[in-house]
Parts: structure tokens; C-alpha cells; sequence
């Protein structure tokens, strides 16, 4: 489907689509986000299957910490426009993978791309504002600057940035009233226009995940990456949150998140990719997924619903130790 | 007891040319420290870069000062690239111990016996005040009558001096309200978060390690001018810890901060010598000879303002003149 790729283009062409696409979407994503998911059903539920319209694509990205391998993923490919979840139990390296793809770790070995753009070394600011924006498991908000001087940092090329733009106030004066506008247009979806003057320091976790998030779509990206967006959020706003990340899709943006809240993932997942142990074992819609053995032994462990005697202990060895061999040998 | 003479010798030093050395030293650590929150424990290497560059240029090659000026700003943006490119990409410590021991390698190297026929040894060099002193406009004492007084050559070095701090303030908050200085203080908080929107956080400490080191650098340029030469014992580890000193006691991450933790610290420190150099001094000494000595004395102020920027730590640790809410030095 060539004609729904997204174009990225940081010039920017002022779009006014209505009360849908708020005045943050202003790079112009041309994603039939319909044709996107409609696109997905007829997709194997295989791991590491090829998608119609890849936004991102990984190939063979290994990383290890010593002795442990931490990911070891062949392919992933990230479908445009839709949401994808990145489930998997603790450990299974899905943040990780996280920093592998934004720049902010380097793998052993592997190619990845954005949007047909190859990643290897590129940077994390650089991959940044290639459109790829990545939130943290633990939220990362600036204490000690207030609400919306987070928001201001995040806004791209800003002319007052540069060092000797900067002592000249008029330079970049027009381009700050901008961006503060479109904060404070973010600032009140995301329910924190009443917190605007406070130190983000003072913010609740809950207030401290939706300024990240907010913060992050200052930076106008194409693909959002969101690690645990709903970690220690009350119920309340959990909802909230689950429309701003539906909203996201709305937009044309495509969104990638880890998450363990699964009734998060049932509700607005398009697709779901499961890891375990560094590896990506299961994919799929989201009820598909849920329901592969292979999910519910990746958290449960296998044979988690008998009971275990002794000789059925080594009858699992066996048996596993047959499988990973079969397993190795269709890899190769 | 003569309080008058306390008053007097101590006003004379919080405005005098020393304080105004410790007050553009402080104004560059207040960038790296107080807004970026890079550990510079060299400042005196870049104070002794400069201050010998713009000597040399003329004791040695018969230049101008003007000349050894350009010639100490120059050498000063180079030492900052040789200290930055292999630190600050690493954590915030790294740099403390590069700076600390570059200060000291410096100071050796310029007073080692093999170079003292060119840069003096450990005497230092002199006869480069000429060009400056012949330009003084003032021929005759000046202060207020009964109160304090400076020699002409002292004025007119603090009016040379305490212009520079003024314009470097002007520059200091200029910088820091522009979106360049929100950067460096979101740097301050959290490096990753700012390199998640987009911002080269590395070229930022940079800029920020340079032009805090030229802020070193003027007042490296007024050690000499002050004292009619350069000589490594004014270069010491001691500066720099003084200067962050005066930093925390005006209150880092303000504009205003260093001026007024100069004075305040220069006053306090000649106020103590004072104190203690009369009340152990002639026949009958307020503080008999058997608690105190007169060369114990002269160690009072120093003990007395290490317990006092104790107190200052515990019980006002943003500085005098800092905002609690918006401290840099943070315990937590």
C-alpha cells in the first residue's frame, strides 16, 4: 500500500483538520489510519512478521549485558499509523529494546530503521528529531523548571536554542509565543493547564506521566514510544490517558508502548508483539494473542496448570530440550 | 578592640579587586554548576591560563595586552575542548576529577624550575602593568572620608573589574532567560530527558564548559592586573573552592548570586582576620596567649567560614539569595 506511506516533512505545511488533529499535528501525516488496521487482519500471526507499511523495522538486534543476552530480536517490523503493544513478563528485555531502537544504547549487532532511514549510530537527539520520540518507564520531567518551561524545551529547531541567537530576544520572541501557544493547547487536553506555573517537581505521578507525554508531542513525532504509560496512574486518569494515546492514533501518529496493564492493551492495541527473554515469541491482535499458549507460558511459565511429579519433571526437560533443538534448527 | 578598623579593612576587601577576581571566577562556575550542573573544579586552570597568556604576550613577545587578552581567550575556548572532548559524555564526576587534576598539572608545569627563565618559576612574572597603569584615571585616593579608601592603582583596577562583572551578568542573564539557558538548566535535571526531545546535549555542556571557563578566564585577567604580576601561588586548588564558596553563598543559579556571595564572603572573611588578629594581639590580649596564639589567629577565619558554609548547607542550602523550590544542590 505505497499510497499510505506517511510523509515526514519537518517543514511543516500548516494543516487545520478541525477539532480531530489539534494544531500539534503540523507535520501532516497522510496515514488512512482505517486502511492501516483493516490492512493488519490480513497479516500472519507469526513472530517477526513482515507488515504491509512498515514505519519501523529491526533486524537481528542483539544486545547482552555480559553473560546475558538481554535482546535478541531476528525481525520486528512496526505497522504505521496503528497502535502496537510490547508486552512480555519483567526481564524480557522490552525496554531494552526501547533504548536499542531511540539511540540511547548501542546493540552488539543488528540494522534498524525509521521510515526507510537506517539508525545504526545515529544518536538519540538526532533520532529524535527524525520524528521517533521516545517517554520513560521512570518518568524523566524536569523538577526544577516549571510546567510549561517542559513544554517549551520540547519544541523543535527552535531558533533560541542556538547560542548566539540567543542573547537577542527579538531573533526568536515570535517562535517562543508559537510554541507556548501549542503547549498550552497540549497543557489543557492533557488536563494540566491549572498546574502551568507549578515546578514539575511538584506534580502527582500520575500529573508527571501525562507532562511527559504531553511534553514528548511537542516535539510534533511520527512515531511515539511510550514505556509504561500507565505505571502508577490511578484508575481516573487511566482512562484519560487511554484516550490521549487513542487520540495519538487519530492523529495519523503511530504509537508504540510497553505495558503491563493488559486490560490497556486489550482496549486500544491494534497489534500485539510479545517478548520473552529477549526474543519476540508471540504476535498478533490483541484477543489472538492472549489466547497462544505461548503468551500464557512466556508469563506463567509452561505447564503452569499441572501438577508436577518427578518423572513429569524430566519429561518437560526432555521434551524442552527437544524443542529447543527443533526451534535452533529452523532459526538456521 | 578598634571596630572601626574592622569595618573599615573589611568594606575595603568585599569591594575590592580580590573580590571581584572571586566574583567573575564564581559567575563561571554559577554556568557550569549552577545551571548545568557540570562539576568544574579547575576554574584556576582557566584563570591561570589566561592570566599568563595575557603576561607572556608581553613580557615575553613585546606584545600589548590587548593582545595577550585575545591570546588568553583563545587558549582558554582551547583548554575547555581538551577538557570537555573526553569527559562530558561521561557522568557529571568525571569532569570534577579531569578539572581538578588539569588545574594542578597546569599550575606545576607553568611553575616547574625548567621553564622559570621564561614564565618566572615560582616567583611568577612582573613588569607587563605599565600600558595599564598609564591609562588610570585616577591619581589621587579614593573613598568615602572615615569610612574606607583605595590607592588609585586598586580603583582603577575595581572599576576595570567591576565593569566586566557588571556586562558579564548582563551576558549571564541574557543567556539564561533565552531557550538556550532553559536547555542547560534542563540539562541540569535530566540529561536523558532533554536528548529524548532532540537537543545535543553534549554540544550544549560544551558551550556551557567554554564560555563559564571565560568568565575563569576575566578573572584570571584581573589577578594580574591587581597584583602587578602572576605567580602560580595565585592559582591555587584554594581559588577555586573559594569561588564555589561565594557561589553557594549568594546562591547558585542566579544572576546576581556571585556578586553578592563575593561580597558578602570577602567581607566576612577580613571581618574574622580582623576580629581574631586583635583580640590576640599586643601585651594583654583580649584572648590570652594561652588559648590563642597570634599565628593561630590567622587560622580562625578559615575554620569560622568552613563552619559557616556547614550551617549555610544544612539551613539554607539554596543560598542566600537562591529559590528554595529551584536549589541546585540537591540531596535527594
Amino acid at each position: 500500500m505505497p499510497d499510505e506511506k506517511g510523509t515526514l516533512d519537518s517543514g511543516g505545511t500548516e494543516m487545520t483538520l478541525g477539532p480531530v488533529r489539534p494544531a500539534s499535528a503540523r507535520r501532516g501525516f497522510d496515514v488512512d489510519v482505517e486502511a492501516s488496521r483493516r490492512a493488519l487482519a490480513d497479516v500472519d500471526r507469526t513472530p517477526g512478521v513482515a507488515k504491509p507499511d512498515p514505519i519501523l523495522t529491526a533486524d537481528n538486534v542483539v544486545r547482552s549485558f555480559g553473560g546475558l543476552t538481554a535482546v535478541d530480536v531476528d525481525h520486528l517490523e512496526v505497522q504505521r499509523g496503528v497502535i502496537t503493544a510490547l508486552i512480555g513478563p519483567n526481564g524480557a528485555g522490552k525496554t531494552t529494546l526501547f533504548n536499542l531502537l531511540t539511540g540511547f544504547d548501542r546493540p552488539d549487532s543488528g540494522a534498524w530503521s525509521f521510515n526507510g532511514r537506517s539508525l545504526n549510530r545515529v544518536p538519540a537527539y538526532k533520532v529524535a528529531r527524525m520524528g521517533m520520540v521516545r517517554t520513560f518507564q521512570l518518568t524523566k520531567v524536569l523538577s526544577k523548571l516549571t510546567v510549561i518551561e517542559n513544554m517549551r524545551v520540547g519544541a523543535t529547531g527552535q531558533r533560541g536554542e542556538r547560542l548566539l541567537a540567543a542573547m537577542l530576544a527579538p531573533l526568536w520572541r515570535s517562535q517562543e509565543d508559537d510554541n507556548t501557544e501549542r503547549a498550552d493547547s497540549l497543557l489543557e487536553r492533557f488536563l494540566l493547564d491549572k498546574k502551568r506555573e507549578d515546578f514539575a517537581g511538584s506534580l502527582s505521578g500520575g500529573q508527571r506521566k501525562l507532562l511527559e507525554m504531553a511534553r514528548s508531542l511537542m516535539t510534533d513525532p511520527e512515531l511515539v514510544m511510550l514505556d509504561e504509560p500507565m505505571a502508577g496512574v490511578n484508575p481516573a486518569l487511566k482512562q484519560t490517558l487511554l484516550g490521549h494515546v487513542k487520540s495519538l492514533r487519530e492523529e495519523g501518529r503511530t504509537v508504540l508502548f510497553v505495558e503491563h496493564d493488559m486490560d490497556m492493551v486489550r482496549d486500544i492495541s491494534d497489534w500485539v508483539v510479545v517478548m520473552a527473554q529477549g526474543r519476540i515469541v508471540a504476535e498478533g491482535p490483541p484477543d489472538a494473542v492472549m489466547a497462544d499458549p505461548a503468551v500464557i507460558d512466556a508469563y506463567l511459565g509452561a505447564h503452569h496448570d499441572v501438577e508436577l511429579t518427578f518423572e513429569a519433571e524430566e519429561q518437560i526437560h526432555a521434551e524442552a530440550e527437544a524443542e529447543i533443538e527443533q526451534e535452533a534448527q529452523t532459526n538456521d | 578592640m578598634d571596630f572601626n578598623d574592622l569595618l573599615t579593612g573589611s568594606l575595603q576587601q568585599a569591594l575590592g579587586p580580590t573580590a571581584v577576581v572571586y566574583c567573575l571566577a564564581a559567575i563561571g562556575l554559577n554556568i557550569h554548576f549552577g545551571y548545568t550542573g557540570l562539576l568544574n573544579f579547575g576554574q584556576a586552570g582557566f584563570m591561570m591560563v589566561a592570566g599568563y597568556a595575557m603576561v607572556t604576550m608581553s613580557t615575553i613577545w613585546g606584545g600589548s595586552l590587548w593582545l595577550g587578552v585575545l591570546v588568553g581567550i583563545v587558549l582558554t575556548v582551547i583548554l575547555a575542548l581538551l577538557l570537555g572532548v573526553p569527559t562530558l559524555r561521561l557522568r557529571a564526576d568525571y569532569l570534577a576529577i579531569v578539572t581538578i587534576a588539569a588545574a594542578e598539572i597546569i599550575r606545576q608545569v607553568i611553575s616547574a624550575a625548567k621553564f622559570s627563565d621564561k614564565l618566572g618559576g615560582q616567583d611568577g612574572l612582573t613588569g607587563f602593568i605599565k600600558p595599564f597603569r598609564e591609562v588610570n584615571p585616577f591619581s589621587e585616593p579614593v573613598g568615602i572620608d572615615g569610612l574606607v579608601r583605595w590607592g588609585p592603582n586598586d580603583f582603577w583596577v575595581m572599576t576595570v573589574g567591576w565593569s566586566l562583572v557588571a556586562v558579564s551578568c548582563l551576558v549571564v542573564w541574557l543567556l539564561m532567560r533565552s531557550p538556550w539557558g532553559r536547555v542547560l538548566k534542563s540539562i541540569r535535571e535530566d540529561e536523558d530527558a532533554v536528548r529524548s526531545l532532540g537537543k545535543n546535549v553534549y554540544a550544549y555542556k560544551m558551550q556551557s564548559l567554554i564560555i563559564g571557563g571565560l568568565f575563569g578566564a576575566l578573572a584570571g585577567f584581573v589577578v594580574a592586573l591587581r597584583s602587578a604580576t602572576v605567580g602560580p601561588s595565585f592559582f591555587a586548588t584554594d581559588v577555586t573552592f573559594f569561588a564555589y564558596t561565594v557561589l553557594l553563598i549568594g546562591g547558585a543559579a542566579r544572576v546576581l548570586g556571585p556578586v553578592a556571595g563575593a561580597v558578602i564572603f570577602w567581607f566576612l572573611i577580613t571581618v574574622l582576620d580582623l576580629f581574631f588578629g586583635q583580640a590576640t594581639a599586643g601585651a594583654n590580649p583580649i584572648i590570652p596567649a594561652s588559648i590563642m596564639n597570634d599565628t593561630q589567629a590567622s587560622l580562625m577565619r578559615l575554620i569560622f567560614m568552613g563552619l559557616g558554609l556547614m550551617l549555610l548547607m544544612v539551613f539554607r542550602p539554596q543560598g542566600l539569595f537562591g529559590d528554595r523550590r529551584e536549589l541546585a544542590i540537591d540531596a535527594r
